[in-house]
């Protein structure tokens, strides 16, 4: 029996009225004018001069205005116009993301030979046109300011250009000729069979030389583990899909393990509910701190990082009783073992367990508790290896102790950055130096690349030819979408060239498929294609599934091992990936950088994550106090947060925190990924702190876990967050989200609570639409855009938030401006924390809500506008003309699901006047906005959408320029609009399929389908407002027994608009229903 | 009647190639033909006028063969290498032609006048609202003054009569401080000035009448004009893209590589009135081009440099046009905004481009609804209501504004 509070700040929980009071004011800021602070226009302190200064400007700038002459615009036509290009028109390109290993196959939207945007491919049959926030973003560092552009090669302490690449090639052939020790290539996971061949050309030319793989989160543990169970040194495929209970032992599936994109793919299929038959599969997330896949579980227990282990041994000591199990202090966690124990007996073979950790024991176990649960061969597949990761710690460490005997002649270093993502980076530097020859084949000055002799600068993905094969058999191809824009050459070329192979990658590529496909017909079409993923070729899928041969040798070992390991200290500090940058590689996109994080809601930072009870005890936040109302309020309203010192065996770092709850109580987690150097640009350079030396290596691997001495700084650092920037004033009605057995026993509950509130608004008309508004029905006679939102599939992910930036020039503000609510989302993610009432830090669940303008039919910000700049069209859109806008902003004021943005200072270099951006009154902007200002990145804005100016109000516009777009083609082709001609680019970027768009007024569509079987689920986000939006949600389930006890409704909860008290769901007739036992 | 003398004079621009009837002689004629053949002239290819009394083109299953694959044709047939010869290149093939359509050209051919010579139409009857505003000014003028006469005599014969009755009055004040005087010509003013100073804000930034020099004198008049080229021959763009584009040095030289002067048409005039020569004005489209006409086949496309043309017509940034909308899905004459082009040399902007302009066509311009099956835009099937409306007589047409042209977002995004 429990009483579920939806929140997304601590203090709404402990003290709801405070929190609203705080909240209350959307634009807490006045606007920024002298003189008028108090008030009164005619009290100020000098209104006559502010007025004669404001009528000089405005004199001056209309004459000004006025005697300008229009400048002349030059219109330049092709010399000889190239066949089938069409000016004005996108072009799309099937080309591949690659980064770290992770692969995702992608279309690139080219518009006038610029790539403006990418998009999935939906001819992959793993990612199904998924995408992740990093591959959205990907466009952007194409366009990075800090690319390097022409080869370098080291002076002193300075670079000098390299004229030419010829030049670059007999520099360092001279060079190599003069070295004693092997050549040594030090790479991260290179997964394209061509590179590959190339490499073992070059190496095969070059006697003694080596070819190290080195990953920045490593999986050697994993890779170790499956060699020693029999499986060989590989990763499988993982079908989370075919899987009805996953557990995860610290794996962040969903976020940041292996390719999260065909995870959550798969893990999608599990997560959709038929109302008609509500099943789910069951998602068990052991872990430290809360991850995002820990926020999609339905049952998630805490432990210390020192424990995954321990649990992992005692699943399998539950499962076969072949391992003795540890003893598990924790009772919640011992019970939760035993219902995970429980839960796999009784799904053997549909039941899958993961794990993230890096510890070749840990995984050893994971291995045996899948063989006994029957994964492999139904949720686990070893015919189709997954080549995401290859490196093997042990061979870094070997290499580094190499250098430093100065026992290795030449180092070349292509993707990999021990400089910065080494557990003793210091140690590696200093390597480095010992070795004569090193080169560096690297877009961007990263901390291992400005250690190098020769920099050799390699183009972007979008501007190369390659190819990729992340499963065995499934290949994906790279095709250049643009001339490359510096003097760049991939490292391919150069290894070809300096093992005496005189073609280019781009010749050596294709003889290389055209070879392996037979003719060059195939090649053009699997290039058109994207992927090639078929049985027919050699090397091509294996279609049946295979469970590999386990052998359970090594497990006795394992377990011993595990069995003595120490005991965690007072405090154990864990690393993890955050989905915006990952392992760092994302650090230098501004877009990435200005996501919120999933959990944290936090932007341009990394921090340390704490629990409620560890917050009490080491810094005195007591968040679950009531009595402490001041003291927690300013905690969660003002963005200071206390610094702590952590300190791992010596190494230290000062970071702020923030209190989550649902962490175990003694974890710190950190993100990695942050603290760049100066030499990647301002995005990157001074962002949050290196987490990478708290990374401990056993011997065998790295561990992303230690103990941790902490300590209050006595200071503190401001975290520009966005969570509390949008307050609904106590509504609750925008989130709805409950159990399966909850659903089961009452499925008609929403269907309910409509019905209930039509009946009483609409004293018996039952027209709910006409009875809502004054001001008339607006008819929309042709189509009517709608947009539906499973929140079970949505996951947090951020992709959606990254691909609305891309499509509509969502302008990016910079930390100073997100520390003054000023982020410009126009679609964000809100987070709520599920808990009991009294007790916040007990986490039940975690709702993920995408939010962005409803277009409400009878819109609150349509009715306050004084310039109509704001109304609705007949296509049920909620239309903003931004040149018709004065900046009032009522209408963000009478919004109620926050969701308009203010265009507080010149963002994007879009108006008039030049000095906007830097005027003293705005403040001063952060360097990364003006770097989103250069003529370079500029390259990346959509050209069939405004760049708006300051002072101007902005929103979702449900992407009409694509809906716009899309009726031209119909139009054109004479031809009915079809049902999927129109996606928004939040819909297409979704891995999960959550969001689905189209035409309510087609009652075959997909949207009217969706709206249709999920009656059960569907609901308005504050529905009884009355304001009729036009986005409908799902209601998140979570798959647990637990019985949420809701208010009997109709006690006059409903009657009038808004008024509804804050918290409807936890009152009203005692609770009847028990916990259900099964 | 009327509108065939249109289409003679003036290049007809948009055509939907679907909505071509197999029997429509000029459509097709304009679509395949024109930017070759000109019924009255040489062009590229022969002037077609009279064809049937040339060679065996009476037998119309004779030029389908020639027409469908003219170099098959020609390896047997002395006459057509005779024209390749003087011509310089072979007719390009159309294979999907059929005997149709070859009828429906030769007649549209034979049934052709020769256009009336130029300038003989009058510009008048524009000018009559102007002349209009003249005279209700005069008007307005002579009434101020009889007025302003009239208070005069009025005050004159007060003052004469109060004298007689012995009425003592205070000095008359004279009109220039008279405050009532000086209030109403203040507000006069005001008024008048704040009208100009409004027109001149509203009108910042636009540019009607723009003709700015070009760096090649390129005359529309003689090209879609005299020589009737379809416009889409050259900006074929706007039938696919939001941008009409200007055609690329190649296009220009699928006919210039044959035509190397310009000999035949009226002289050519600039804005100021000097003389252009156009052969020479030809020999900077080689310059740009790379070509040598000495050396014809020595040319290659690929080394042509762009031409900076000046923009002429600039929409501000926060407004979204799509030809391809317009010309292509709307079946808007290009002429409906971009003017008489087909009489300007060089060209001017001539139509306003203001908001007002663009509503006002909106609102009265019928959209290709497809209110019965035969024809229209399928895409507007949808439009149930309208559909149902049209069929009981409620409405007549469908609008632009109906289906939502004066919406904000149509055009601003």
């Amino acid at each position: 029996m429990s009483q579920n509070k939806y929140w997304q700040g601590f203090a709404e929980v402990t003290n709801p009225e405070g929190a609203q009071k705080k909240s209350a004011d959307e634009f807490q800021e006045e606007l920024p004018f002298e003189g008028f602070d108090s008030g009164k226009l005619v009290d100020a302190k000098s209104p006559r001069r502010d007025f004669l200064k404001y009528l000089g400007f405005s004199t001056a700038a209309a004459a000004l205005a006025a005697g300008c002459k229009i400048p002349e615009r030059k219109v330049i036509p092709f010399g000889n116009k190239p066949e089938n290009l069409i000016p004005g028109e996108a072009k799309y390109y099937a080309t591949t993301y690659i980064q770290d290993g992770d692969v995702i196959p992608v279309v690139a939207k080219v518009r006038d030979g610029r790539p403006i945007k990418i998009e999935g491919n939906t001819l992959s049959v793993y990612t199904k046109g998924g995408t992740s926030a990093r591959a959205q973003a990907s466009v952007l560092d194409l366009y990075d300011t800090n690319r390097i552009t022409h080869p370098k090669q080291k002076k002193g302490d300075a670079y000098s250009e390299i004229p030419s690449y010829d030049e670059a090639d007999k520099l360092v052939a001279a060079a190599m000729a003069g070295i004693s020790g092997p050549v040594v290539l030090l790479t991260s996971t290179i997964n394209s069979p061509s590179s590959l061949q190339a490499i073992s050309e070059f190496l095969a030319k070059n006697p003694g030389a080596r070819h190290i793989v080195s990953d920045a989160v490593s999986y050697s543990g994993i890779l170790l583990a499956n060699e020693a169970s029999g499986f060989g040194r590989k990763l499988p495929t993982y079908n989370f899909g075919a899987a009805k209970v996953i557990v995860s032992l610290d794996a962040d599936f969903l976020g940041s393990w292996m390719n999260p994109v065909e995870n959550g793919v798969g893990y999608g299929k599990g997560r959709k509910i038929d109302e008609r038959n509500p099943t789910m599969s069951k998602h068990y997330q052991f872990e430290g701190h809360l991850s995002t896949t820990g926020a999609s579980a339905d049952e998630r227990f805490p432990h210390r990082p020192s424990e995954t282990g321990a649990v992992a041994l005692a699943i399998l000591a539950g499962l076969d009783g072949s391992v003795a199990a540890p003893a598990i202090t924790d009772a919640k966690l011992k019970a939760g073992i035993d219902k995970t124990v429980a839960s796999l007996k009784a799904n053997t073979g549909a039941s899958l367990v993961v794990s993230g950790s890096n510890d070749v024991n840990v995984q050893l176990v994971v291995n045996a508790i899948n063989n006994a649960v029957g994964s492999n061969g139904t949720t686990i597949n070893w015919a189709s290896t997954s080549n995401y990761r290859a490196g093997i710690d042990k061979d870094l460490t070997d290499l580094v102790a190499q250098m430093e005997a100065g026992q290795v002649g030449a180092l070349l270093v292509y993707g990999a950055n021990p400089a910065y993502t080494y557990y003793d980076a210091a140690k590696f530097t200093a390597a480095v130096k010992k070795v004569k020859l090193t080169v560096a084949f690297s877009a961007l000055m990263d901390e291992t690349t400005s250690l190098c002799n020769f920099i050799l600068p390699t183009p972007h993905y979008l501007e190369s030819w390659g190819d990729a094969e992340p499963k065995s058999g499934y290949v994906s191809f790279l095709q250049p979408t643009i001339y490359p824009l510096f003097k760049t050459r991939p490292f391919q070329t150069s290894l070809l060239k300096w093992s005496g192979n005189n073609t280019d990658y781009d010749t050596y590529f294709k003889a290389y498929w055209v070879g392996r496909l037979g003719t060059e017909e195939a090649y053009e079409k699997a290039l058109q294609d994207g992927v090639l993923e078929t049985t027919s070729i050699a090397g091509g899928i294996v279609s049946a599934i295979s469970g590999g041969t386990y052998s359970g040798g090594s497990l006795a070992t394992a377990a011993a091992a595990i069995g003595a390991y120490k005991k965690g200290g007072e405090y154990e500090v864990v690393l993890y990936q955050k989905v915006s940058v990952g392992t760092g590689t994302g650090a230098t996109n501004p877009w990435l950088q200005e996501l919120p994080d999933p959990i944290t809601k936090a932007t341009w930072d990394n921090y340390a994550l704490i629990s409620m009870s560890m917050a009490k005890s080491l810094l005195g936040i007591d968040l679950g106090n009531k009595e402490r109302e001041k003291e927690n309020n300013d905690y969660e309203y003002y963005p200071s947060k206390p610094v702590i010192k952590i300190t791992v065996g010596g190494k230290w770092v000062e970071l702020p925190i923030l209190v989550i709850p649902g962490m175990n109580a003694n974890t710190i987690a950190v993100a990695v990924g942050y603290g760049r150097a100066e030499s990647l640009g301002k995005t990157a350079g001074g962002v949050g702190v290196n987490a990478y030396p708290f990374t401990q290596f056993n011997g065998t691997s790295f561990l992303y876990s230690a103990d941790a001495k902490v300590e209050d700084a006595k200071r503190s650092l401001k975290i520009a967050q966005t969570q509390i920037h949008n307050s609904y004033e106590g509504r609750v009605e925008v989130v709805r989200e409950t159990t399966l057995a909850t659903f089961k026993m009452n499925p008609n509950e929403i269907v309910d609570w409509r019905q209930d509130l039509n009946d009483k608004y609409t004293n018996g008309t039952n027209d709910f639409r006409k009875e809502a508004t004054l001001y008339g029905v607006h008819d929309a006679p042709g189509l009517k855009w709608g947009m539906a939102i499973d929140m079970n599939a949505c996951y947090g992910c951020g992709a959606c938030v990254v691909a609305c930036h891309t499509e509509n020039n969502v302008p990016v503000v910079g930390k100073s401006e997100v520390l003054r609510y000023h982020d410009m989302h126009w679609l964000r993610i809100d987070r709520y924390f599920v808990s009991d009432e009294n007790n916040p830090d007990d986490l039940k669940g975690v709702v993920f809500q995408p939010m962005m303008c409803q277009h409400c039919d009878n819109a609150p910000c349509e009715n306050v506008c004084p310039v109509a700049a704001t109304n609705h069209s007949a296509e049920g859109i909620n239309q903003m003309a931004y040149n018709r806008c004065i900046g009032t902003r009522y209408c963000a004021n009478n919004c109620p699901f926050k969701v308009r943005r203010f265009n507080w200072s010149d963002y994007t270099g879009a108006d008039s006047f030049k000095n906007n951006q830097d005027q003293q009154i705005v403040g001063k902007l952060d360097p990364v906005v003006h770097q989103m200002n250069d003529e370079l990145t500029r390259m990346v804005l959509n050209p069939d959408v405004t760049v708006r100016s300051r002072g101007v109000m902005e929103k979702c516009t449900f992407c009409i320029q694509r809906t716009q777009a899309g009726k031209l083609q119909a139009k054109k082709e004479n031809r009915p609009l079809v049902d999927g001609d129109i996606k928004t680019a939040c819909q297409q970027a979704c891995a999960g399929d959550a969001i689905v768009f189209g035409n309510i007024n087609d009652k075959s569509s997909q949207i009217s389908q969706v709206r249709d079987t999920n009656r059960q689920r569907s609901f308005y986000a504050l529905e009884q407002l009355h304001v009729l939006p036009n986005v409908t949600y799902m209601s998140k389930i979570r798959n647990t027994d637990e019985i949420i006890v809701k208010s009997e409704h109709g006690e006059g909860d409903h009657k009038e608009a808004g008024s509804i008290p804050a918290k409807q769901e936890g009152h009203g007739a005692p609770a009847k229903a028990e916990e259900a036992h099964h | 009647m009327a509108k065939k003398i249109f289409l003679l004079t003036f290049c007809l621009a948009i055509f939907s190639i679907q909505n071509l009837s197999a029997q429509d002689g000029k459509a097709i004629f304009v679509s395949k033909c024109a930017s070759c053949h000109n019924p009255f002239k040489d062009g590229t290819g022969p002037a077609l006028k009279g064809l049937e009394e040339r060679h065996k083109w009476a037998d119309h299953k004779e030029l389908l063969k020639w027409i469908q694959n003219p170099g098959a044709y020609m390896a047997t047939d002395a006459y057509t290498q005779g024209l390749k010869a003087k011509f310089g290149s072979m007719m390009n093939g159309f294979p999907d032609f059929t005997i149709a359509d070859v009828e429906a050209v030769v007649k549209y051919i034979n049934d052709i006048q020769p256009p009336p010579p130029p300038g003989d139409k009058a510009a008048g009857g524009s000018s009559s609202s102007n002349q209009n505003a003249t005279i209700f000014g005069i008007i307005s003028l002579i009434l101020a003054i009889i007025a302003l006469i009239l208070m005069g005599i009025n005050s004159n014969l007060k003052k004469l009569s109060d004298d007689a009755e012995g009425i003592e009055r205070p000095e008359p004040v004279p009109f220039f401080r008279n405050k009532v005087y000086i209030a109403m010509i203040a507000i006069v003013f005001f008024a008048i000035s704040g009208y100009f100073f409004a027109q001149g804000a509203i009108g910042l930034n636009r540019q009607k009448g723009y003709e700015p020099v070009q760096p090649i004198f390129y005359s529309h008049k003689v090209h879609a004009g005299i020589n009737q080229i379809n416009c889409l021959y050259c900006h074929g763009n706007a039938w696919e893209s939001k941008a009409a584009a200007v055609p690329s040095v190649n296009v220009c030289m699928n006919c210039h590589k044959n035509i190397s002067e310009y000999a035949k048409g009226p002289k050519l005039y600039r804005e100021d009135g000097t003389e252009v020569n156009g052969t020479a004005e030809i020999n900077k489209l080689y310059q740009y081009a790379g070509f040598d006409p000495k050396k014809p086949n020595d040319w290659d496309p690929s080394k042509a440099k762009p031409i900076e043309w000046v923009k002429i017509h600039n929409m501000p940034d926060h407004v979204f046009f799509s030809h391809a909308q317009h010309v292509n899905a709307g079946n808007v004459q290009c002429q409906t905004c971009h003017g008489n082009i087909t009489e300007m040399d060089e060209v001017h902007q001539a139509s306003e481009l203001s908001m007002g302009w663009c509503i006002n066509c909106h609102r009265n311009t019928k959209v290709n609804f497809n209110a019965d099956s035969t024809g229209g835009n399928k895409f507007y099937s949808i439009y149930e209501k309208f559909h149902n409306d049209i069929k009981s007589g409620k409405m007549d047409s469908v609008t632009v504004k109906d289906i939502g042209g004066l919406e904000c977002q149509k055009c601003h995004y």
